[in-house]
């Protein structure tokens, strides 16, 4: 249970350290390491990344979700055909998903030729997939459960009974 | 004839919480620990609701009472959550805020000279209001050494047995202490022996924390027990309650009163004419938060027992002993035993010299003295740098 606990502060903030952990839960320091090098040994937490507001940058991030569908056979099958696709470091996400297609794919590049050529050059071509549709994404107003805008302020008084 | 303040009014002098407030104002880089409210907005579905409401036009009086859906949904979620059985029909009123329904109940049940017994630290707004009933206020200061907690000692010591009326606030702004059903018991039979009646303000009884360890006669739950469930009680209690602190709906206004019919058809006979009605908005958004909202509040409560445990660490951390607090959103520190002046003065140079701002306890009142309210209704980082800056004006002045 304690990793548990653990992980759903690390979700929330994964700079948090050890000591804050340990502050936050009925936990001591040492039981918090414990934890997380169990959730890191285990494959559960697979790394640490920040989130990142791309608009508030200057050099362009062109980012891209992209619906496949696929065909399957005998030799082939869906963990076949997203090995092959999770390979190319343009491809950020890759999940299987149930209803009208059967990937979703997050595709990152610097521009939007870049990332187009590699749709047509290096996803399209894979004898699979049978649809590609990109649509690439315009502005983004919540990733990682970050609401993007610049909040709500807190216009609380700042001493009320 | 002059507009002078009546003499109750006179009486009552400026909230002490005020001139920290113009203290705090006057910087821009404070950190503040001395709000009284939850940092969180308000659940979105109820504020949707709300805004819906205003679509539709929903913008006249409701009933005196409340609307019937909103006292009837009262009425269930006070039975299912702290086992308090009220009739939405006749026995619950909502009010604008629970500060009304305290001031109604003043109003409605005190009577020149009557004699109020409260239990103190506790929230400012009792004092005044006995007083600008016409009513007597008894002290009855509680201790840290009970972690806060009322005792029939401190109530006889204080002379409460000649009172006509009690008002408790558990879980307790400032001090965070809590009343277990079996601390609440022996209060109970006292109540009764001297036949007093009893307010019970349990505005932040969503706001308990702690589990089976820490509150082992609690049946392993951290769930706020109310004083009205104990035998011959209800008879004796009216109980307020609201959405301000678990709904995070303060600027809504909106609270309620529980008690018995003829106790409330007397409030309600106030409150028609003072009030005619809770602000009708407010009403539709707490009925989608009683309806809707319940994961919200246990979301809220597992983030504010987080601070809460990291504030409690860091205090001790630094050598300014605190309680186990386990309720509401606050803790209630004893300034450094090397601290050499009042807590009122320790406030005041935290505030001037680190821009953090803490409230002095005994604006609380009496039991408050050398004691700090510090409220974790703020976020985590800006608690971790409030409690890096106290930590370095403990060592300053050590």
């Amino acid at each position: 249970m304690s990793e548990r606990d653990v992980l759903e502060l690390l979700r929330e903030n994964a700079r948090y350290d050890v000591a804050d952990i340990a502050r936050m839960t009925d936990l001591d320091e040492e039981e918090v390491a414990a934890a997380i090098d169990a959730l890191e040994a285990a494959g559960v937490v697979r790394g640490y990344k920040p989130v990142v507001d791309w608009d508030r940058l200057e050099d362009e991030r062109v980012r891209a979700e992209v619906e496949l569908n696929v065909t399957l056979d005998r030799e082939t099958g869906y963990d076949d055909i997203a090995e092959r696709l999770a390979r190319f470091p343009q491809v950020t996400a890759l999940r299987l998903v149930s209803g009208d297609y059967d990937f979703d794919m997050e595709v990152e590049g610097d521009s939007i030729r870049e990332v187009s050529q590699f749709i047509s050059e290096k996803v399209a071509p894979v004898p699979e997939i049978t649809q590609t549709v990109t649509h690439y994404i315009m502005t983004s107003y919540k990733e990682h459960g970050m609401e993007l805008g610049d909040g709500e302020d807190d216009d609380r008084l700042s001493v009320s009974p | 004839m002059s507009l002078e303040p009546s003499q109750r009014v006179q009486a009552v002098g400026p909230s002490g919480i005020r001139r920290f407030f113009e203290i705090a104002e006057e910087r821009d880089d404070v950190i503040s620990l001395g709000v009284g409210e939850p940092d969180f907005s308000t659940p979105w579905a109820a504020r949707d609701a709300a805004i819906a409401s205003l679509e539709r036009g929903k913008t006249s009086y409701t009933a005196n009472r409340g609307m019937r859906e909103l006292r009837q949904a009262i009425s269930g979620y006070v039975d299912e959550r702290f086992g308090l059985e009220y009739d939405g029909d006749d026995e619950i009123l909502v009010t604008a805020g629970a500060s009304e329904a305290v001031d109604l109940a003043f109003r409605a049940f005190v009577d020149p000279g009557d004699i109020v017994a409260i239990a103190q630290p506790s929230y400012i707004s009792y004092e005044p209001g006995v007083i600008f009933a016409g009513g007597e206020v008894c002290s009855v200061p509680t201790r840290e050494a009970d972690d806060f907690r009322l005792t029939v000692d401190a109530l006889e010591a204080a002379g409460a047995a000649d009172a006509d009326l009690l008002v408790l606030c558990y879980p307790n702004n400032p001090t965070g202490a809590v009343m277990s059903k079996a601390d609440l018991e022996p209060i109970a039979a006292f109540v009764r022996e001297h036949d007093l009646s009893v307010l019970s303000d349990e505005i932040y009884a969503e706001l308990t924390y702690g589990n089976e360890t820490d509150r082992p006669d609690h049946g392993g739950s951290a769930i706020h027990t109310s004083i009205a469930t104990l035998p011959g009680m209800r008879e004796r209690t009216i109980v307020f309650n609201g959405f301000s602190k678990a709904h995070a709906m303060t600027g809504l206004r909106l609270g309620y009163a529980l008690g018995p019919s003829d106790a409330i058809a007397a409030m309600n006979r106030i409150h028609q004419y003072g009030m005619l009605s809770a602000p009708t908005t407010a009403q539709y958004a707490a009925l989608e938060a009683l309806e809707s909202c319940a994961n919200d509040v246990a979301d809220m409560v597992a983030q504010y027992d987080r601070r809460r445990r990291f504030v409690l660490s860091r205090f001790r951390e630094i050598g300014m002993p605190c309680f186990e607090a386990a309720g509401a959103f606050y803790v209630f520190p004893k300034v450094p035993d090397s601290w050499d002046g009042t807590a009122n003065e320790f406030a005041e140079g935290l505030l001037h010299e680190e821009g953090v701002a803490v409230v002095p306890g005994d604006v609380f009142g009496s039991g408050g003295e050398g004691h700090l309210r510090v409220s974790y209704a703020t976020g985590i980082e800006d608690l971790r740098e409030a409690l890096a800056r106290i930590e370095r004006f403990v060592t300053d002045h050590a």
